[in-house]
């Protein structure tokens, strides 16, 4: 398997809170890797480490074998990184359309923004593309600030893949979303990984993970507890331990949100 | 952007261009011409600010280094007051320009409220070095050379110039509206991390935007320095201008392409018109502060957004009596 995002090593303090501690991670090429664990463990911001949002304090972050560590985020992006926000994020003032145009040139020098119009024909229809795979393109020009929660949640991953990036970061993809739509969502995934597109996902909802990922991490305080197959994390004990933790309470309450 | 068709942008134009030739009372065109300034620097103003949603309250910054620039080159280079003046106005906006580029790099390193805030600083820190430099005068300001224009002629070359300014900033505004750039300022205005993710260059695209929203202000502050002969350090550099600036584009409409227009045709016209009727500067000062507040109360997007608004309800409720259906069809889209 040839490793294609990979976290080594990472570190992160907030204050006093130790968020990520020499956490590891690898994503390999053409793999859907699932990354779980208790609230507060630390997944998202390892997400914000390797997206180029938080600078780590120690550590390493390789993708396709080059050092990103200290990139800005729209240079990770460029580079064919691409990822979607727990709390979904679009741009609620403008058309559906036109949140699919901004990720359309990722590498893009901005003087050729001012000189050139905002789509081109054939950006225009593969953001129209996208826009049907997800099953939008009925509201393409509408105001994006209108769309329900589950259809902002299909906006985000449709701008995301549009830029045709490699990897595909989720943050919770299924958080807040009903049974149709996370069985929606998980089709898509499958279909665009047979296609060929890497995924990095967060999730809480086990049985989501359980039937999308080739390999599961499990983080814990911030360290990246178990790596292995679904199967094989389902019945590690430290895993069990982690969520259901003896007599921890917050714990127990967690795998119950789940 | 604006819902109005090109046949009335046009007619708009030709009233605007026979406006002087009709009405020769120098009263009225000198109000005239004040108006056409104001139009232009709201509408740059609003293509970075209305844009990006970053409010700047340091636009007199670029005014009066656009009026310092012309009164400095001209009297410097000993040159008769008349036409060849007018060449400086472009000169003027380019030195604002580079004026803005150190001014929009610290002030654009944080975001939003804290930057109105330092916008606001950076402003005085301007305004001080005015004052106080010996090169520009001090307090006692400079004079220009005159120009010796016969009295009911002068004002008509300053007011086709201004109409240029205003042409120019229009269609500069509504051509970074249909750019690339300009959809990058309104993702920056939505969700400037978002955006940062999606590859766009913050940094570079609100930088750009903001020096160039300075160019047309510049060349306004020439031109006022110009009309009005002489300048001074506290009337160039001036608070309210950076204030009246914004509520014209807020009053108008915000972040639309008629509205500043609209904005500062109503506003300055108005503004003129009552400190010359009632020989009090001050008075519209107390007016505009109370209508800022009912515009930021009553009408945020501004007259433009609101009356189109108005405007669809009138037209659905006379078409399409509300039925059931017509209630479900809505929902849907929602």
């Amino acid at each position: 398997m040839v490793k294609l995002l990979e976290a080594q090593d990472v570190s992160r303090a907030f204050g006093g809170v130790q968020a990520l501690k020499s956490c590891s991670l690898t994503v390999d090429k053409g793999s859907i890797t699932g990354l779980i664990g208790p609230n507060g463990s630390g997944k998202t911001t390892l997400f914000n480490v390797m997206t180029g949002y938080v600078r780590p304090d120690h550590g390493t972050i390789l993708f396709d074998g080059n050092d990103v560590t200290n990139a800005p985020p729209n240079k990770i992006f460029a580079l064919g990184v691409g990822r979607t926000f727990q709390l979904t994020r679009i741009f609620s003032r403008i058309s559906v359309i036109e949140n699919m145009l901004v990720a359309t040139q990722r590498d893009e020098s901005w003087l050729r923004g001012l000189t050139r119009s905002k789509s081109s024909r054939s950006e225009l229809d593969a953001a129209m593309e996208w826009l049907d795979f997800v099953g939008l393109a009925r509201l393409a020009s509408l105001q994006a600030g209108s769309l329900s929660f589950g259809q902002r949640k299909l906006l985000e991953l449709a701008y995301v893949l549009v830029a045709d990036p490699d990897v595909i970061l989720l943050d919770e993809p299924a958080g807040g979303v009903n049974l149709t739509l996370i069985n929606e969502i998980s089709e898509k995934i499958l279909a665009l990984n047979k296609g060929g597109k890497t995924f990095l996902i967060v999730e809480h909802n086990m049985e989501f993970v359980m039937k999308i990922c080739d390999k599961v991490t499990v983080m814990y305080q911030g360290c990246d507890l178990v790596t292995g197959t679904p199967a094989e994390v389902r019945s590690s004990p430290q895993v069990l331990d982690a969520y259901l933790g003896g007599s921890d309470d917050e714990s127990n309450q967690v795998v119950g949100h789940g | 952007m604006s819902k109005l068709k090109p046949s009335l942008w046009t007619l708009a134009l030709v009233v605007f261009a026979i406006f002087p030739l009709i009405v020769t009372n120098p009263t009225f065109t000198t109000i005239a011409v004040f108006t056409l300034l104001f139009m232009a620097c709201t509408t740059s103003w609003n293509m970075f600010s209305g844009y990006s949603g970053y409010v700047s309250l340091g636009s007199a910054i670029f005014y009066g280094c656009g009026a310092y620039t012309m009164a400095l080159v001209s009297t410097h280079a000993h040159m008769a007051g008349g036409e060849a003046q007018f060449w400086l106005v472009p000169l003027a906006g380019l030195v604002a320009m580079v004026v803005a580029i150190p001014v929009g790099a610290v002030a654009l390193r944080v975001r939003r409220h804290t930057f109105v805030v330092i916008t606001i600083a950076l402003f005085f820190v301007f305004q001080l070095l005015a004052i106080n430099f010996s090169f520009t005068g001090g307090a006692a300001g400079i004079s220009l050379p005159l120009i010796p224009w016969l009295f009911n002629y002068y004002n008509l070359p300053f007011y086709y110039v201004a109409l240029g300014l205003v042409i120019f900033a229009t269609l500069l505004s509504a051509g970074v509206r249909r750019s690339r750039f300009g959809l990058q300022l309104l993702a920056i205005r939505d969700d400037e991390d978002r955006a940062l993710g999606l590859g766009v260059r913050v940094t570079a695209v609100k930088l750009t935007g903001f020096t160039m929203s300075a160019f047309t202000i510049g060349m306004a502050g020439a031109l006022y320095a110009m009309f009005i002969g002489q300048i001074y350090p506290q009337f160039v550099f001036d608070p309210t201008f950076d204030i009246t600036v914004a509520l014209m584009a807020f009053f108008g409409g915000f972040g639309t392409l008629l509205g500043p227009l609209l904005g500062g045709l109503i506003l300055e016209s108005s503004q003129q018109y009552l400190t010359l009727t009632f020989t009090n500067g001050s008075l519209y000062l107390i007016l505009f502060g109370v209508l800022f507040l009912l515009v930021i109360l009553f009408m945020p997007q501004g007259i433009v957004v609101r009356v189109s608004q108005l405007w669809a309800q009138r037209n659905r409720r006379r078409e399409t009596p509300l039925t059931p259906d017509a209630v479900a069809a809505m929902g849907v889209g929602h």
